[in-house]
C-alpha cells in the first residue's frame, strides 16, 4: 500500500520561502540601526550613534515613556476586565442580552481602526473630556479587552469543569471555588492576555491619534511623524529597541504558556 | 441544588463591569457617530452644529429631530472621490485577500504537515512578526523598496535592471506591505483547521489513486473551508478601512476609504462629512462583519 508522503519538498519549500519573507525585513532593520553612516542604505561599519542620538532626544523618549504609561495601565485594566467578560462567556448561563454582549466583544476584533477611533474621540469631545493619557488610555483597553477576553475563554473551555464543581461540593463558595481552583488553572491564559494586550497598545497609531490630546504624542504618532519626513536612521534604532522590548515580552509569555502545558493542559494559543 | 446552577449567578455578576465598559465605550460612541452625521457642519469648536441639547426639553429635542439632515450622505454619495474611495478600497482588500490566500496556504499547509514537536515551533515563529509593532513592519519595507534601498542594490548588482527601479509609493509596494502585515492572520486560521484534519482521508484518497492534485482539490480544500472563510475575513475586513499601509508606501493619486475619512476628519476638520463616511463604511462592513461573527460563535460551540 502507497502511503502519502506527509512532508514534501514543496511543503519544506513554501514553509521556508514564508518565514525568510516574514524575518528578513525585520533582520535587516535591526542590523542597519548599527550602521555608522548617515545614509541609511549605505554600509559605513559597525557603530551605536543612533542609540545615542534616540537618548538624547527628549520628544522620543517623553513619547516612549507615555506609551509605556498607557500599555501597563490599560493592559491591567484590559486583563481585569477582559478575564470577567471570557469567564460570563464560558460560565454564564443565558442572561439577557448576552448576544449583544458576545457582538461587541468579537466587533472590535475585526473593526477597522479608523472607526473605533473615530467613534471614541466624538464620545470624549462630546463629554468633554481633556484628552491625553486617560483618553488614549480607555481606548486602548476597550480594544485590549476583546483579545483577553478571546485568549482567556479559549483557556476556560478546554479545561475539566468537574474541578470546580468538586470544590463545591467540598464546600467552596462559588467565588472561593474560583479563585483557589480556577483562577491558578487560567493564570497562563491571563498573562499571555496582558502581554498580548501590552503590545497592541504599544503598538496602536491610529486609535492613539484619535484619542489623544495635542502634547501628549505616543511612540508610533512620533515615529510616524517621523518617516513620513523620509527615513531617518534614528528610526532604526528605536524599531530595534522596541523589537527588543517585545522579544522579552514574547520570551516571559511563551515560558507562561509552557508552565501551563507542563500542567498537562494544552497550551493557551497566543 | 446542582454546582452549575449556583455558578450561574456570579458569572451574571462578573459579566456586568465588561458590559457596562463596552456598553459605555463601545456602543455609546456609535450613538455619537450616527448623530454627528446627521448634524451640520459649523466654524467653530466643535465643527458641527450640536443636534441634541438635553438641557433644552423636550419640545427643543423634538426640533431637533425635525433638523435632522441627510446631506451629508447626499454629499457622500454624489461625490466622485467618495465613490472611487469606496470602491478603491473594496477593489485592494479582494485582490490583497486573494494574495494572502495563495501565499499562506502553501505556507499553512507546510506547517501542518511538520512533525508534532516543529509544529509548534513553526506557530511560534509565525506569530512573533505579529507581536513586533506593524509600523516597524512597515518602515522596514521603506528601508528596503526605497530609491537606493536594499532592493534595487540587488537589482542592479545582479545586472536585473540597469537603472533604479520605483518601488515606493505604487500600488505593487502597498501589496507587499498589506500581505506582509496580515500574512499571520491569514495563516493562523488555515493552519488551525488543516493541523485537525486527518490524514486517513488524504491517504485514502491516493491509496483509491488519486493524483495529488485531486487529492489536494477534492479532499483537503474542502475539508479547510472553514480555515479559509475565517482567514479571508480576518483579512479582507480591516483592510477595507485599513490607513497607515496605503498612507506610507501607495501613491498619493487614489486613496481609500481610510485615508480619505482621516483627511476629512483632520485636514478638512469637517466631522460631520467623516462621521458619514464611516458609518457607510460600518454598512458596508456589516455584512462581512455578521459573516465573521457568526463563524466565530459556530467554532466556539464546535470546541
Amino acid at each position: 500500500m502507497r502511503k502519502a508522503s506527509r512532508l514534501s519538498r514543496f511543503n519544506i519549500a513554501s514553509l521556508a520561502l514564508g518565514l525568510a519573507f516574514l524575518y528578513l525585513p525585520i533582520l535587516i532593520l535591526v542590523i542597519y540601526s548599527f550602521n555608522a553612516s548617515r545614509l541609511v542604505t549605505v554600509w559605513g561599519g559597525w557603530s551605536l550613534r543612533w542609540y545615542h542620538e534616540f537618548f538624547n532626544d527628549r520628544a522620543m523618549i517623553e513619547a516612549s515613556w507615555m506609551s509605556l504609561r498607557v500599555a501597563v495601565t490599560s493592559a491591567t485594566i484590559a486583563t481585569l476586565i477582559g478575564t470577567l467578560a471570557a469567564v460570563a462567556l464560558s460560565r454564564g448561563e443565558r442572561f439577557r442580552g448576552r448576544t449583544l454582549f458576545s457582538g461587541m466583544l468579537y466587533a472590535p476584533l475585526v473593526m477597522p481602526e479608523v472607526i473605533s477611533g473615530l467613534s471614541l474621540l466624538l464620545l470624549f469631545v462630546a463629554l468633554n473630556a481633556e484628552r491625553g493619557f486617560w483618553t488614549v488610555t480607555i481606548a486602548h483597553t476597550t480594544l485590549t479587552m476583546c483579545f483577553v477576553a478571546v485568549v482567556v475563554q479559549s483557556r476556560l473551555g478546554s479545561f475539566d469543569r468537574s474541578l470546580e464543581e468538586a470544590a463545591m461540593d467540598l464546600g467552596c463558595d462559588p467565588v472561593r471555588a474560583f479563585l483557589s481552583v480556577t483562577l491558578p488553572l487560567i493564570a497562563p491564559a491571563i498573562v499571555a492576555g496582558w502581554m498580548l494586550a501590552f503590545t497592541l497598545s504599544l503598538d496602536d497609531l491610529v486609535i492613539a491619534s484619535f484619542t489623544t490630546g495635542p502634547g501628549s504624542a505616543t511612540l508610533p504618532i512620533r515615529i510616524y511623524s517621523e518617516v513620513r519626513l523620509g527615513v531617518k536612521p534614528e528610526i532604526n534604532a528605536i524599531c530595534t529597541l522596541v523589537i527588543g522590548l517585545i522579544a522579552v515580552v514574547i520570551v516571559i509569555a511563551s515560558l507562561a504558556s509552557k508552565l501551563s502545558s507542563s500542567q498537562g493542559e494544552s497550551a493557551a494559543p497566543l | 441544588m446542582s454546582a452549575r446552577r449556583i455558578f450561574a449567578r456570579p458569572a451574571r455578576i462578573a459579566a456586568i463591569a465588561p458590559y457596562v465598559w463596552m456598553v459605555l465605550f463601545f456602543l455609546v460612541p456609535f450613538g455619537f457617530v450616527l448623530k454627528i452625521s446627521l448634524s451640520q457642519t459649523a466654524i467653530a469648536q466643535p465643527p458641527y452644529e450640536p443636534v441634541f441639547d438635553l438641557t433644552a426639553g423636550w419640545t427643543a429635542i423634538r426640533a431637533a429631530f425635525a433638523a435632522l439632515s441627510l446631506d451629508n450622505f447626499k454629499l457622500i454619495a454624489s461625490d466622485d472621490l467618495y465613490v472611487f474611495a469606496y470602491l478603491r478600497s473594496l477593489t485592494v482588500a479582494m485582490t490583497a485577500t486573494a494574495l494572502l490566500l495563495l501565499i499562506g496556504y502553501p505556507i499553512a499547509y507546510g506547517m501542518a504537515r511538520l512533525p508534532k514537536r516543529w509544529q509548534a515551533v513553526a506557530m511560534v515563529l509565525v506569530i512573533v512578526p505579529f507581536w513586533t509593532s506593524f509600523l516597524i513592519r512597515i518602515y522596514a519595507w521603506i528601508n528596503i523598496l526605497q530609491h537606493d534601498g536594499l532592493l534595487n542594490r540587488i537589482l542592479l548588482a545582479l545586472h536585473l535592471v540597469s537603472q533604479p527601479v520605483v518601488w515606493l509609493s505604487t500600488d505593487t509596494a502597498m501589496y507587499i506591505g498589506i500581505v506582509y502585515s496580515y500574512l499571520p492572520f491569514m495563516i493562523l486560521p488555515l493552519y488551525a483547521t488543516l493541523a485537525k484534519m486527518e490524514p486517513a482521508l488524504e491517504e485514502a484518497a491516493s491509496d483509491l489513486g488519486a493524483p495529488p492534485w485531486q487529492v489536494f482539490w477534492l479532499v483537503t480544500f474542502p475539508l479547510s473551508l472553514p480555515g479559509v472563510g475565517a482567514g479571508v475575513l480576518l483579512c479582507f475586513i480591516p483592510i477595507v478601512g485599513e490607513f497607515v499601509i496605503p498612507d506610507l508606501l501607495a501613491g498619493s493619486d487614489s486613496l481609500m476609504i481610510g485615508q480619505t475619512l482621516w483627511l476629512e476628519f483632520f485636514t478638512n476638520k469637517d466631522w460631520p462629512v467623516a462621521s458619514s463616511a464611516a458609518i457607510v463604511l460600518l454598512v458596508v462592513l456589516l455584512l462581512p462583519l455578521l459573516l465573521y461573527e457568526r463563524l466565530q460563535r459556530r467554532q466556539l460551540e464546535e470546541r
